[in-house]
């Protein structure tokens, strides 16, 4: 039992303080440097090598700057609000597989069997700390981008969970360790055929996994509120949108919560269509010929130790390939219109995810196992 | 009267819109990887990359006061400059030289000379009005300061600037 809740608070502390806050500020800082070489410009090159220590020098400006209330706030809500925006970012995490298991410690902080269900659950919690956030700063701007981001998520959330039925019909379970397991012996999700190609069925399957994967994704570009839809912020319209009175370090609790439910959301899509922490490695020897080697913590002494760390780092590795993703999208796509939004979403995706339920759950009733 | 606005008929694969967004998406990544291999060209990095030696000879810096080859502040206090000058930035304490001195003849130096940099334009009316070819502008720009007494360029901080100018016409000089 200690040694339980022991390697859990390890495992927590190591996840938030030397993963999740870094890699937030190195996010931060990836995503001025990317959208600076998009435009043609060179980017915060100053502080430090390459401008790597920016992000310190960012978060002491933050500390640094005199924190201010205006008068005609709701105090209490505008207090709370920013720390509901970090909170429910960094409290999805939990349940994300992020590495097989080291030391024989599952690299995983709550292996619990409503895995997706408390994702979604939490993950919605998010939309609370900018409502409140836009309802207690009590001007024009923040309220419509409180509304905006409500409504937005609403649209949005249907797609979401309807995009990922088709996984559990795979699966038959929420766990997202089973659903890792899954992915190793079957295939990712993403390209079902993977695990054997000779199987017509598999590249059947293919289809619907490939649209689930697009609409997922989609619809967490738009939960958290990154640019094709950041109505909620949008500065040419709403002057920042709900964070418009907050500054100092209650506005960078929203900025760093954003990053932070990029990250979660980045996590959450590796985890269920890119197969987690899995990657082959192609291999050959005289016993077995040429075969996919399976690297992961279970295996014996050092090399088990070290393929633990390796999972841990590939997982990180996909997360931020993908959080790259996220920025090279920011910075090409124009925001949406507010009806192409609702339209999107209530007209489009919806449709499609309820569609793509069908066509997954015929195939895998017919498929053989 | 109504005017109907015509909407472009927009095609099968437009309607779609995700071939539009995958070909904006190759455009950044084209400016990105382009930035990547250093093959646009981007502003100077201006504190290590300095544009000065591409100034033009015409370039107007700081006002300064120059010597001649014979180490001779050519200045001699007419306070000209200090009459024409746009922003009034000049100040000029004139001074007598003795009767014993090679350049009596002169009889008058500049005891002080000073020029507010922070009023300054820049502008070379200075240089121009200048009957004795004393005060040029250099091409030294980055004037800065941490004072106001600071960004004021007494008379040695001018000369320091100034240096020695070759080629003038040397009118004082003894009668051959």
């Amino acid at each position: 039992m200690t040694f339980l809740v022991l390697t859990s608070l390890l495992k927590i502390f190591g996840i938030v303080f030397l993963v999740i806050l870094p890699m937030v500020s190195y996010t931060v800082y990836a995503e001025r440097r990317v959208s600076a070489l998009i435009q043609d410009r060179l980017g915060p090159n100053r502080v430090g090598p390459a401008g790597l220590f920016q992000p310190i020098a960012d978060a002491m400006k933050f500390i640094l700057k005199e924190d201010f209330t205006p008068a005609h706030v709701n105090k209490f809500y505008f207090w709370l609000a920013p720390c509901l925006a970090m909170v429910p970012a960094i409290m999805t995490i939990a349940v994300v597989p992020f590495g097989s298991s080291l030391l024989g410690v599952p690299m995983v902080i709550a292996d619990i069997n409503v895995g997706v269900l408390y994702v979604f659950a939490i993950a919605s919690l998010g939309v609370y700390g900018i409502v409140i956030a836009g309802w207690a700063s009590n001007s024009k701007y923040p309220f419509l981008g409180g509304v905006r981001s409500s409504s937005q998520m609403i649209s949005y959330e249907l797609s979401l969970g309807l995009a990922v039925i088709p996984i559990f019909l795979l699966v038959g379970q929420l766990r997202l360790t089973s659903i890792v397991d899954y992915q190793i012996a079957n295939g990712w999700m993403i390209a079902p055929f993977l695990g054997d190609p000779t199987n017509l069925w598999k590249w059947l399957l293919t289809i619907p996994m490939l649209i689930s994967f697009v609409v997922f994704t989609i619809a967490i570009f738009a939960e958290t509120n990154r640019l094709p839809f950041d109505l909620p912020e949008a500065e040419t319209e709403l002057v920042g949108g709900y964070h418009t009175e907050y500054s100092s370090m209650k506005f960078a609790l929203f900025f760093l919560g954003e990053y932070a439910a990029m990250i979660t959301g980045s996590a959450i899509i590796v985890t269920l269509f890119l197969g987690a922490w899995h990657l082959p490695i192609p291999w050959w020897n005289h016993a077995h010929g040429f075969h996919w080697l399976l690297i992961s913590g279970s295996l014996g002494g050092w090399l088990g130790f070290l393929g633990g760390l390796f999972n841990i780092f590939t997982f990180f590795a996909k997360v931020a390939v993908l959080l790259l993703v996220f920025i090279w999208v920011r910075w090409t796509l124009p925001r949406f219109r507010y009806d192409q939004l609702m339209r999107l979403g209530w007209v489009f995706f919806f449709e499609i995810a309820l569609v793509n339920i069908f066509i997954a759950a015929i195939i895998v009733a017919y498929m053989p196992k | 009267m109504s005017i109907v606005v015509r909407r472009p008929n927009l095609s099968w694969s437009e309607k779609l819109y995700l071939p539009a967004i995958f070909s904006g998406m190759i455009i950044t990544l084209g400016h990105f990887m382009k930035m990547l291999l250093g093959r646009t060209k981007v502003t100077m990095q201006y504190p290590e990359e300095k544009w000065d030696s591409h100034l033009p000879d015409h370039y107007r810096g700081a006002p300064a006061l120059v010597k001649d080859e014979r180490d001779r502040l050519r200045c001699v206090a007419c306070q000209l400059c200090e009459f024409i000058c746009p922003p009034r930035a000049i100040k000029i304490v004139p001074g007598e030289i003795p009767l014993g001195d090679r350049f009596a003849k002169v009889e008058k130096y500049p005891e002080e000379f000073d020029i507010d940099m922070i009023r300054c334009i820049y502008c070379g009316m200075c240089e121009e009005v200048c009957p004795e070819q004393a005060i040029f502008l250099r091409k030294d720009y980055a004037i800065t300061g941490l004072t106001r007494a600071e960004m004021v360029h007494d008379k040695k901080k001018l000369i320091e600037i100034g240096g020695v100018m070759h080629g003038l016409v040397l009118k004082w000089n003894e009668k051959k």
